[in-house]
């Protein structure tokens, strides 16, 4: 981590102003993003930090072109982001490809995991391949999630567990190699050794590629330990933004205080006085 | 699919409908082909021939005989001999000549015939009666000692002008009902119009089924597709089909029906234009369902992802969207042919069915039935069955679509 190269300073990528999203009307109006302003840049690592609730998902939407905005604007390569017919959304979705929240939704469960793999493939330009040359595409997604695509293969989704599933959307990105990456806590359901490999490789696919990684996650721990850039999201507003050690160890705003220092420690002892309290109840 | 399809046969809901389905669906093929013949011919002449097997009598005269000497011949033929208008004159006698007959069961023909030939000269002599009923009881008599001592009939035929006699028939001659030429079984007997009811009821059976089927289908096409595009497409679109389907649907379609029927001349309603009536105007709840269950899908991940993935709109409802709605379609379907089927019964009843003499179907077949009175006059055979035929078809598919629903539900399965 210490030879890290700067990414924050490159030719803008992605951004937003004042962007707004309001969910209802009348009484029950509820503004999920509320006025949010941010730069993206090409190769850089951005963690958005926020607990549940405070708009992440809304905003990743939005910027996937899948959410109608409110108000505000998206700058898409420091111009405004033109996505008005379906040619030029489907030209704006070669650039920018989701990891969702959710792993049980994301697969259409009557399709093979094959067909999930060999879709990235063809989008890719190599729908006439030989089917030999897609296998070994495949096996490489696969084994750089951890995954053996032998295992996999006519196999359906519903048959694999919540953390493979979510390993699988990783293999899927890995064969579209989109220039922004919007991960909406793809790891959530991944045993903490194999998070930790999969965040590293997600970094290294980063440096080999140049891609612009977005991720959503409510561990600002995480955060810290991987993104270049943080910014701290509560109830739609963006209440702090940083490079991540300015942000960590030095942070302004109380709600980020109040994330961090509920950051278990694991050398604390544990109080060992509320333990035996609970015991007794 | 496979797996989903032998689940529904672990079903036994679904099973059971299955069954009986196929076993209908099996009569109305084979039964035209084993029993050949127009099932609107009017075969009988008068209305509302008992259900039963018909020997021709002109045949079994001329059949070859056998002899049989069976002990309760007579006895039966006693019995059945004395009407119940002979039993009360008989005793109208007794009583007149003030004899006690309490000894013996007057209703058991045999015991009373044995009493009546003991006591009839003494009672003639004893009782005051009038000379007409002396005569009429004479005559009683004489009826009663020829089937005792066995009368014959004889067979004649006339020749220029001359009595030919044919053959004798006595009491010990029987044919065998193999050997009659002409020996039909009218399980149904017959309707009003002389028809035979099962031939009819089979074939109104496949009619009814059929028009189901084609209102079936145009209801689910319709719904379908008018709720994908509104589920799926939502905005303007999803505005407008949502308007129509509303309006529609806050009108009765029984009324909607009866409106449009009763506008068409009946000439020109046959039952396929029935059932294109039934069918377009009952797809309102296939568009609504379908359109409330595209919408909870089309905000999943794997839509988003396969819009991302530059799908078009038509790819995405063909392989997004309607295999997780596939199974609810069917479901929906079968519901749509039972309701179609009972949608025709509806509208033959209040007579604005398909026109009347060139198709039976089975709700001609009850319009017919009421209008003749069969069931205020004990008719049975010619509207039961067809009831039990309605029931047992919208009961079969109603079965099955519980057994697909517990094996497509989960949150039914027991
Ligand atoms: N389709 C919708 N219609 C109405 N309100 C919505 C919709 N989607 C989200 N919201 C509301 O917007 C707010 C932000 O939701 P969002 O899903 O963006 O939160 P989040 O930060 O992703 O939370 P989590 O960490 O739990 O995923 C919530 O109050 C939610 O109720
Ligand atoms: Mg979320």
């Amino acid at each position: 981590m210490s030879e890290r190269k700067d990414y924050t300073n490159g030719p803008l990528c992605l951004s937003g102003r004042n962007l707004t999203r309001v969910f209802g009307t009348g009484a029950k109006q509820n503004v999920a993003v509320d006025h949010v302003n941010f730069d993206f840049h090409e190769g850089e690592f951005v963690s958005i930090v926020g607990e549940s609730g405070s708009g992440k998902t809304t905003l990743s939407k939005m910027l996937l072109g899948l959410l109608n905005i409110s108000e505000g604007e998206i700058l898409y390569q420091g111009k405004p982001r033109d996505i008005s017919n379906r040619k030029k959304l489907n030209e704006y979705w070669k650039g920018i490809q989701p990891i969702f929240q959710d792993p049980f939704s994301s697969y259409n469960i009557f399709h093979k995991i094959d067909a999930v793999l060999l879709d990235c493939i063809a989008m890719r330009g190599g729908k006439h391949l030989p089917y030999e040359k897609k296998v070994e595409m495949m096996t490489e997604a696969c084994s750089f999630v951890n995954l053996k695509f032998a295992e996999l293969t006519n196999k359906y989704p519903f048959e694999l567990s919540g953390g493979q599933m979510q390993r699988l959307m990783i293999a899927r990105i890995f064969l579209l190699k989109p220039k922004i990456l919007l991960a909406d806590e793809p790891t959530s359901m991944v045993d903490a050794c194999s998070r930790a490999t999969i965040l590293d490789m997600l970094l290294n696919l980063r440096d080999e590629t140049g891609m612009t990684i977005i991720f959503i996650t409510h561990d600002i721990g995480l955060a810290y330990y991987i993104s270049d850039t943080i910014y701290i999201m509560e109830h739609g507003k963006f209440v702090e933004s940083g490079k991540a050690d300015e942000v960590i160890l030095n942070p302004q705003a109380a709600y980020t205080k109040r994330l961090i220092s509920d950051v278990p420690k694991i050398h604390e002892e544990w109080d060992l006085s509320t333990v035996e309290m609970n015991n007794t109840l | 699919m496979k797996n989903t399809i032998k689940q529904l046969f672990h079903s036994s809901k679904f099973v059971i409908g299955f069954v009986i389905f196929v076993a209908i669906l099996l009569t109305i093929i084979i039964y035209p082909l084993v029993s050949p013949g127009n099932p609107l011919e009017m075969v009988g002449v008068g209305t509302f021939a008992r259900p039963g097997t018909y020997v021709s009598l002109y045949d079994a005269v001329t059949t070859e005989k056998d002899t049989f000497k069976f002990s309760d011949a007579d006895e039966k033929r006693l019995a059945n001999a004395i009407s119940d208008s002979d039993r009360e004159a008989m005793l109208a006698l007794f009583d007149a000549a003030a004899m006690d007959y309490s000894s013996i069961d007057v209703n058991d023909s045999n015991a009373l015939i044995e009493f009546w030939d003991a006591n009839y000269q003494t009672a003639m002599d004893t009782a005051k009666l009038k000379k007409s009923q002396k005569r009429d009881l004479r005559l009683l008599d004489s009826r009663i000692q020829a089937l005792k001592a066995g009368e014959t009939f004889k067979v004649v035929e006339e020749v220029d002008g001359e009595t030919v006699e044919i053959s004798t028939i006595t009491k010990t001659d029987y044919v065998n009902t193999n050997k009659v030429i002409n020996v039909r079984n009218l399980p149904l007997g017959t309707d009003n119009f002389g028809r035979d009811t099962l031939r009819e009821l089979i074939a109104a059976a496949g009619v009814s089924l059929r028009i189901g089927l084609i209102a079936g289908i145009i209801a689910t096409f319709v719904g379908l597709l008018l709720g994908l595009l509104a589920g799926y497409l939502g905005g303007v679109v999803d505005n407008i089909i949502t308007f129509f389907t509303n309006v529609l649907s806050v009108i009765p379609s029984i009324v909607l029906l009866i409106l449009i029927n009763y506008s068409i001349s009946q000439e020109l309603r046959g039952p396929t234009l029935c059932a294109l009536i039934i069918g377009a105007t009952s797809w309102t709840w296939t568009t609504r369902s379908v359109r409330s269950q595209v919408i909870s899908l089309r905000n999943r991940d794997h839509v988003n992802l396969s819009k991302l993935s530059g799908h078009s709109l038509m790819r995405i409802i063909l392989t997004d969207i309607l295999p997780y709605i596939a199974s609810y379609v069917v479901m929906a379907f079968i519901l749509q042919v039972s309701s179609g089927i009972l949608a025709e019964a509806q509208l033959s009843m209040l007579g604005l069915g398909p026109k009347t003499t060139t198709t039976p179907t089975l709700g001609l077949m009850m319009n017919w039935a009421t209008l003749y009175s069969a069931h205020t006059t004990g008719r049975w055979w010619a509207y039961f069955p067809v009831i039990l035929t309605i029931t047992f078809i919208t009961f079969s598919l109603n079965f099955m679509n519980t057994g697909m629903d517990q094996v497509f539900n989960p949150a039914l399965r027991d």
